[in-house]
């Protein structure tokens, strides 16, 4: 597992196309809420591969949570399939694609990669709206996102 | 003694362990007992000595805030899971 620090911070992220279209999709689709889901695929690699949609226990504009039955349950589906847990991500409806002081604050998973939409601006293709980035000790770092 | 599920984020604090063992009627004993014996799991869940806000407690698949949170119950055959929130938001 790739660990968290400044070697780590430097790894980007890679995901389809179509990986980062059903992202957006199911952020518009959440809409006027914010969106949240998790990614697996290979986090040695870097490699987001599946989405996995969660509800957002919060239905907010503001805020996300990711449903506590949908973590558990997403959780342990992707360790099931012999995956890791690659990225966390979510949309913000009306602000850059950038972790807020809530999102450095609230962040709990070190090794991973958070992934954040923008809606600001609907003509965003999908490659632009957005961003990777990593979380810890409360501070966030982005990292190269590259969209295949 | 109650099976207690390590998801993969937090098993480096438990020395790698996808299940361990505790004792506890409650989910408050379980965690005591637990957080006795791990120390580094305990560092990882806990804030000023308590359970961070940030830690989800479930009981046999059922998060504990919905049910009597660190007071549920807790039986020999019940399965608890900790596993850290995925929270934010802009604002």
């Amino acid at each position: 597992m790739v660990s968290a620090g400044d070697g780590a911070n430097r790894i980007g992220l890679t995901m389809t196309s179509a990986v980062a279209e059903e992202l957006m999709r199911h952020a518009r689709r959440e809409l006027p809420n914010e969106a949240c889901a998790l990614l697996s695929g290979s986090l040695a690699q870097g490699s987001a591969t599946s989405v996995h949609p969660a509800r957002n226990a919060e239905a907010s504009p503001l805020r996300y949570n990711v449903d506590p039955e949908d973590l558990i349950r997403i959780t342990y589906a992707i360790e099931d399939a012999g995956e890791d847990l690659v990225a966390i991500f979510h949309s913000h409806t009306h602000t850059p694609a950038v972790p807020s002081a809530t999102d450095r604050r609230a962040a709990q998973y070190p090794d991973v990669f958070y992934v954040l939409a923008t809606l600001a601006d609907p003509s965003l293709p999908a490659a632009s709206a957005l961003r990777a980035w990593r979380i810890h000790g409360g501070q966030s770092f982005e990292v190269p996102l590259a969209v295949e | 003694m109650s099976r207690v599920r390590i998801p993969p984020v937090l098993r480096e604090s438990v020395g790698g362990a996808r299940e361990i063992e505790a004792a506890g009627d409650t989910v408050s004993a379980l965690l005591d007992d637990l957080f006795g014996r791990y120390p580094a799991l305990a560092e990882r869940v806990t804030d000023d000595g308590e359970l961070s806000h940030f830690i989800n407690v479930y009981v046999n698949d059922r998060d504990v805030r919905y049910r009597e949170g660190l007071s549920t119950p807790v039986a020999a055959d019940d399965t608890v899971i900790l596993l850290p929130a995925m929270a934010g938001g802009a604002r």
